[in-house]
């Protein structure tokens, strides 16, 4: 698969901080791409070498296979966290201003938002002043300000802040649509349903440093931890030691539920073979990690000592 | 170079359709026209104010025809007692009295003027002035010296100033006419230093705090943005003076053509007025002033035509764009450093203190053009441009103006270079504090 992006071995020094410490990354094309971590942990300074907004001190970045150039910052479209307009001036012009900047001409630049003011339904507000309209229009404009000049790759830091449900779910079918017609997204939040939702890859960077990168698939296999839960009626006795008993307990109507993780190389035909014996089973279905379970477990474990 | 060009082009459209520009654009040259009007007004109205009587009480016995009257004024020559007449005054608010004791050859102090209300500057030293004119030329007499060699004595004396060109022909100068051109371009330049510049700050802070330099850079390297800015509102500044230059003379032509007459003829007219209404000895005295003042506006006007104005403009130019580029630049690292008002306050002072430190110099300047203060004043170029500006009007050697711009233009391109490094650093940074250690770590950081 080709890559949209390769990071390699980034280090960025702040006067005594380092921000990142050898950093790698390959965020494949047309792909949506799940870029977690901490508060402070590097995503905002790996995002802004990637926008050009700084340098690295050491390490390189390739672009479509070449070095990271002044050109690329008209295929790139950038959605910082910390969301500003101009607010006293006109959204059509400045729809127009942001679009020039990326490299459109006046006239490709209002063909372009044509499409984008009919999809989003805002062409009444194209001569108000951003500060008369809503935190959830303005977003909007926002958002249309990052995508409109039909950039390659697009970095969306927390995307959905700031929408009602209505508005996010808009937003989503966007950033889904985009994809589909072969846009990366780099897609940067803490709010783990919507990265379960939309991210087919995921990196985590946890301490200037990436501790977990792959594909959706890759890392939920990485964290299975091999245990089911049973729904049954009945009483459930002694298990062979191939399997160990973690919870179990009384849940309304007589059903019972059980989780049971097995141990070595025991297989689910043995486990079920083993319950059958004893009770009369209701469900079975494997325990996936949801990635907030995971974003949890690999950024604990990443700190052992230093947090006490 | 095209983002340049976009983010200049962004500024300054923003900045000229921006009411208070449009407001103070149009309205300045009316204020200055309207101001010229009522100075004038004032001049010619003043006198046809109220008519006032005053009552002499003279017990020296030596004013008794000293005082004449006129259309404004009649002097009654009374007799005491004065706490009497003093009665008497009251609810006449059109009535002075004025008190000449006995002895006031002896003590010349103890003359007394009463009046409800207070009395005006022009009518005391008028009063004054009779006494003391009075008293001396009885003084002179008594030692012995006649009226004729008194009148005679009466000399005014006003220099002709003529400076030496390069080929040593001498040139009609007033110093008035420098004086004041010397001082306007002076003052003008360190407004608009002043103004533009915390204008640039303004608006680096505006985007900061908007949160929009995040979206703004990664489209625009920061110091294109940053040049984009500081040379937009250049442009705002250039487009005021030169709207200013058109509206004035717009409007002051309109005026003199609407209501007829000419600065020369009104000044004019208010002397004659003046000397009408005098009796023939102080006529004789006015008429003598008047043409002392015809010939200095006179000589005024033919210096000011023989003023190197299209010099004078084009360095007004040079030295507002180099002179802006230099503060307006460090301005805009200031702005991208701090994240509110109060705390710019602390970094804008010691900048501001070098032009400020350039107006007073430049005052000084004027007063000993070729001074070494000058001289040093006008090519370092934190007070260069106001400084040169001020002794332009008097005559600079050609050489050292082109040092002097040429330091500019090497200052300019120093702090430009010093902010842009603060500057890239500055906008990226919330939520510290930042000091002058810490910035001056930012000039060393790697891109």
């Amino acid at each position: 698969m080709s890559h949209i992006l390769e990071a390699h071995d980034i280090v960025k020094q702040y006067a005594t901080h380092r921000a990142l410490d050898g950093v790698s990354l390959n965020v494949p094309k047309g792909c949506i791409f799940g870029l977690l971590g901490p508060n402070g942990a590097g995503k905002t300074s790996l995002i802004r070498i990637i926008t050009q907004i700084t340098a690295p001190d050491e390490g390189y970045v390739l672009f479509d296979d070449q070095r990271l150039h002044p050109n690329h910052i008209q295929d790139i479209g950038y959605l910082p966290e910390e969301r500003g307009l101009y607010k006293k001036m006109k959204v059509g012009e400045q729809l127009l201003y942001l679009a020039q900047l990326k490299g459109l001409s006046e006239r490709e630049a209002m063909d372009k938002l044509k499409v984008w003011v009919k999809k989003f339904d805002i062409k009444t507000w194209w001569t108000k002043s951003i500060e008369d309209l809503s935190k959830g229009m303005q977003q909007k404009v926002q958002f249309v300000a990052t995508v409109m000049h039909e950039p390659k790759l697009i970095i969306l830091d927390e995307p959905f802040s700031g929408f009602d449900p209505i508005n996010a779910n808009l937003i989503k079918d966007e950033i889904l649509e985009l994809r589909q017609r072969g846009t990366t997204i780099i897609f940067s939040t803490h709010r783990m349903e919507s990265v379960e939702e939309l991210c087919d890859h995921i990196a985590l960077v946890n301490k200037s440093r990436i501790i977990l990168n792959g594909s959706k698939k890759e890392i939920k296999n990485q964290f299975k931890e091999n245990s089911y839960s049973v729904r049954y009626h009945g009483e459930l006795g002694a298990l062979s030691p191939d399997f160990e008993l973690i919870t179990s307990k009384d849940t309304s109507e007589g059903v019972q539920q059980a989780t049971i993780r097995l141990v070595g190389d025991a297989t689910i035909n043995q486990l079920l073979g083993n319950l059958i014996k004893q009770v009369e089973l209701v469900s079975f279905h494997e325990n996936i990690p949801s990635f907030n379970d995971i974003f949890i477990k690999a950024v604990g474990s990443d700190t052992p000592d230093e947090s006490k | 170079m095209k983002n340049i060009f976009l983010v200049l082009k962004r500024e300054y459209l923003v900045r000229v359709r921006k009411k208070s520009f449009i407001v103070m654009t149009f309205l300045t040259p009316v204020l200055i026209a309207a101001f010229y009007g009522i100075i004038v007004w004032a001049a010619v109205g003043s006198f046809k104010s109220e008519h006032k009587t005053i009552q002499v009480i003279d017990e020296s016995g030596l004013f008794k025809d000293k005082f004449k009257s006129d259309k404004n004024t009649t002097f009654e020559l009374i007799s005491g007692p004065v706490a009497i007449a003093q009665k008497k005054l009251k609810g006449k608010e059109d009535n002075l009295l004025v008190h000449i004791p006995a002895d006031i050859m002896e003590y010349p102090n103890s003359l007394q003027i009463y009046a409800e209300k207070n009395i005006g500057p022009m009518l005391k030293n008028r009063i004054e002035k009779v006494v003391q004119q009075g008293l001396r030329n009885i003084k002179l007499s008594k030692a012995g010296i006649t009226q004729q060699v008194i009148e005679d004595a009466n000399q005014d004396v006003d220099a002709q100033t003529y400076s030496l060109d390069d080929e040593g022909k001498s040139q009609s100068s007033s110093t008035m006419a420098a004086y004041v051109a010397g001082y306007a371009a002076a003052f003008l330049l360190y407004i608009f230093i002043l103004v533009y510049g915390a204008g640039v700050m303004q608006g680096v802070m505006e985007e900061k705090s908007n949160r929009i330099i995040e979206v703004i850079i990664s489209s625009v390297k920061p110091f294109h943005l940053m040049l984009g800015k500081i040379l937009g509102v250049a442009a705002v500044g250039l487009t005021q003076f030169v709207l200013w230059g058109v509206l004035t003379f717009g409007v002051s032509s309109a005026t003199q053509t609407l209501f007829g007459f000419n600065r020369f003829t009104a000044t004019q007219e208010v002397m004659n007025k003046q000397a009408e209404q005098a009796d023939p000895e102080v006529k004789k005295e006015m008429e003598k002033q008047q043409n002392n003042t015809l010939q200095t506006i006179e000589n005024f006007s033919k210096s000011a035509q023989s003023l190197p104005i299209a010099k004078i403009f084009f360095c007004f130019l040079f030295y507002f764009l180099g002179g802006y580029l230099l503060y307006s630049s460090l301005y805009a690292a200031i702005g991208a450093s701090v994240e509110n008002q109060q705390e710019a306050g602390q970094f804008t002072f010691p900048i501001m203190l070098p032009i400020i430190a350039a107006i007073v110099f430049a005052q000084l300047a004027i007063n000993q053009p070729d001074g070494s203060l000058a001289f040093w004043t006008s090519m370092i170029p934190f007070t260069s441009p106001v400084v040169m500006m001020a002794r332009i009007p008097f005559g600079v050697p050609a050489w050292e103006i082109v040092l002097s711009m040429a330091l500019l233009v090497l200052g300019f391109v120093g702090t430009t270079w010093i902010a842009a490094r603060i500057y890239r650093i500055g906008i990226l940074m919330y939520g510290k504090k930042v000091n002058y250690k810490e910035l001056s770590k930012w000039l060393f950081y790697k891109g």
